[in-house]
């Protein structure tokens, strides 16, 4: 079986809203796959019916091989999940709840011993395993909790925005977990995130999600490259020698010139390689670059191409959104 | 069935119970509290239907073991929401274990610690004097205890299967788990109520567990034991199966 998940069609409604829109994809063994897009886009609903959480209102799912709704128990023993929030018990030790989870997952008790080990070492929780989990930091709960979702050796990873609430530095290590156990345990990973450089830094290929739909689906790189490279903004004195954007267009490696005020936008690849030669070219064509400004395009310009939204913006009218139903909510209670 | 699972969230249950001392001591209070003042208040009183040779502090134990019972059951079967609330009911979801093997580990977990309490109970009632009239039929009565004790832990997961979150919890105490005490006969006996009070008094299973404990322990009854027994082990039965169909149904996520 070359293919961890298949995916057709699925569909997930809560009510009168459509959580999951017709969804179809797969994702091979081993790869690092990423979900990404706004809260709200149905990232987390899809991950919880993939781990069999919730039943799909239509279509199919087959995970390790498992259809969902026909053999959710089967599908359960091969996956492992790390939630979005915290789902561990904090008045048990770090130790504790791995032996929980790997009872519960039916380990003797010599792989048990053996597996707990290994993967409190791969998250550097070794010492810190008989502390009660209410004195973890944030960092320490996620850690022991992606080592919880691998001691019994799941066949698929799934990981709802595993650096959640997390500072910069500990996010970066969570990353290098993560990228490690892909490679050395070799486990398919799916993962969802609104942060970009995450998806960007750690996925193989990403699915840009919005609104319970695939807006787009392919490598970072491969996405990036849809917007054309590089954006290069050069702000000219004086303003406008015409054999200067004639000089540009001329160029077979720069794909396109705007000009904006008084500052001509050119796309290119590896753009950095190339501001020497932009400078150089206008000097020598009548005209002195003031400043330059560089903008290599990350996964929320491509995000805004396809939707014509930031995710940012659109997080915060989620918010409201949310916030609307709850109070609507409660009203009906 | 998956015995290691049911032992495992059992476990899991005992570490939170042991760990939990203030939470021991709280539980206890309440009812200690009850017999104490309840006991030597009313003990020189003259209670209608008493029979001859039983004092009011006598006759209180049984009922206020059974109150614990109560107390201590239905919390445990509600305790799935704070598993809800916290986000470890997701990781006992998602793991490859039966439904009923999850729910019959909460169900011997939830037994077992209102059982100690009820232990600790029945010791402070052997220190203010309480005598059981017979020694022999103490082990009946701690199954009675059991059964007692599943019954609410029974209903306590009905009701968790049905909340959303603890928002209900008030409502849930005042208005199910009181009655469900007052009219059980707890503290008094419930041939004094009014026939039609006595009528829903009837229909209360912990009527029957309480008259049960005080048919084994003080030889002073409604019913006989084996009539307490037979209505209180088909309450457990349906409560247990009731509550383990409802959290079968309900989504974790």
């Amino acid at each position: 079986m070359e293919e961890a998940i298949v995916v057709r069609n699925l569909t997930k409604k809560f009510g009168e809203l459509v959580a999951v829109d017709d969804l179809s994809f797969s994702v091979k063994q081993g790869e690092l796959f990423g979900f990404l897009g706004p809260n709200g886009a149905g990232k987390t609903t899809t991950i919880n019916i993939l781990a069999t959480l919730l039943r799909p209102s239509g279509g199919e799912a087959w995970v390790a091989g498992y259809e969902v709704t026909r053999h959710p128990h089967e599908v359960r023993r091969h996956i492992g999940i790390v939630f979005q929030e915290i789902a561990l018990d904090s008045k048990l030790t770090g130790q504790e709840n791995l032996e929980f989870h790997a009872m519960m997952y039916g380990l003797s008790k010599q792989a048990r011993q053996a597996r707990i080990q290994e993967v409190l070492q791969l998250v550097n929780l070794i010492e810190k395993r008989n502390v009660l989990v209410e004195n973890y930091s944030g960092g320490m709960k996620r850690r022991l909790e992606i080592a919880r979702g691998l001691i019994h050796q799941p066949r698929v990873l799934f990981l709802d925005e595993p650096t959640l609430g997390l500072d910069a530095q500990t996010r970066r290590h969570i990353w290098e977990y993560i990228q490690r156990l892909n490679i050395e345990e070799g486990v398919t990973i799916i993962l969802t995130t609104h942060y970009m450089e995450e998806a960007d830094n750690l996925c193989h290929r990403v699915a840009i999600m919005d609104q319970g739909k695939f807006v787009a689906l392919d490598t970072p790189s491969r996405l990036k490259d849809i917007l054309g490279g590089d954006v290069v903004t050069l702000e000219l004195e004086p303003f406008f020698s015409p054999e200067v954007s004639l000089r540009f267009e001329s160029l077979s490696w720069i794909k396109t010139v705007k000009k904006h005020e008084n500052s001509l936008i050119l796309t290119m690849e590896k753009a950095e390689r190339r501001i020497p030669e932009l400078i150089h070219l206008a000097e020598v064509n009548g005209s002195r670059v003031v400043s330059v400004h560089l903008h290599k395009p990350s996964l929320e310009d491509v995000f805004l191409h396809f939707t014509g939204r930031r995710i940012r913006e659109e997080e915060a009218s989620w918010q409201e959104r949310n916030r609307a139903r709850l109070r609507h909510h409660f009203r009906r209670r | 069935m998956n015995f290691i699972a049911i032992y495992v969230l059992w476990l899991r249950e005992m570490k939170r119970f042991w760990r939990a001392k203030s939470r021991i001591v709280g539980a206890l209070a309440m009812p200690l509290f009850f017999l104490a003042f309840l006991g030597l208040g009313f003990n020189r009183m003259g209670i209608p239907g008493l029979s001859q040779g039983v004092n009011y502090i006598t006759f209180l134990v049984p009922g206020i073991l059974g109150m614990s019972l109560l107390f201590s059951s239905t919390f445990g079967g509600l305790s799935v929401l704070w598993d809800k609330e916290f986000g470890f009911l997701k990781e006992i979801m998602v793991a490859p274990v039966s439904r009923i093997a999850i729910v019959l580990g909460r169900i011997t977990g939830g037994v077992t610690t209102a059982l100690i309490q009820a232990v600790m109970i029945l010791g402070v009632a052997l220190l203010m004097g309480f005598r059981p009239s017979s020694w022999l039929t103490l082990g009946l009565a701690f199954f009675f205890m059991i059964l007692i004790s599943a019954t609410f832990l029974g209903l306590g997961l009905i009701f968790a299967s049905r909340m959303k979150d603890m928002q209900g919890f008030s409502i849930v105490m005042n208005f199910v788990i009181f009655p469900i005490f007052f009219l059980s006969g707890a503290l008094y006996p419930v041939e004094n109520f009014p026939v039609w009070l006595r009528l829903l008094a009837y229909l209360d299973p912990l009527t029957y567990g309480i008259d049960g404990l005080r048919a084994l322990l003080i030889n002073n009854s409604s019913f006989s034991w084996p009539v307490n027994l037979g209505v209180i082990l088909v309450s457990a039965t349906v409560m247990v199966i009731l509550g383990a169909y409802l959290f079968e149904k309900s989504e974790a996520a």
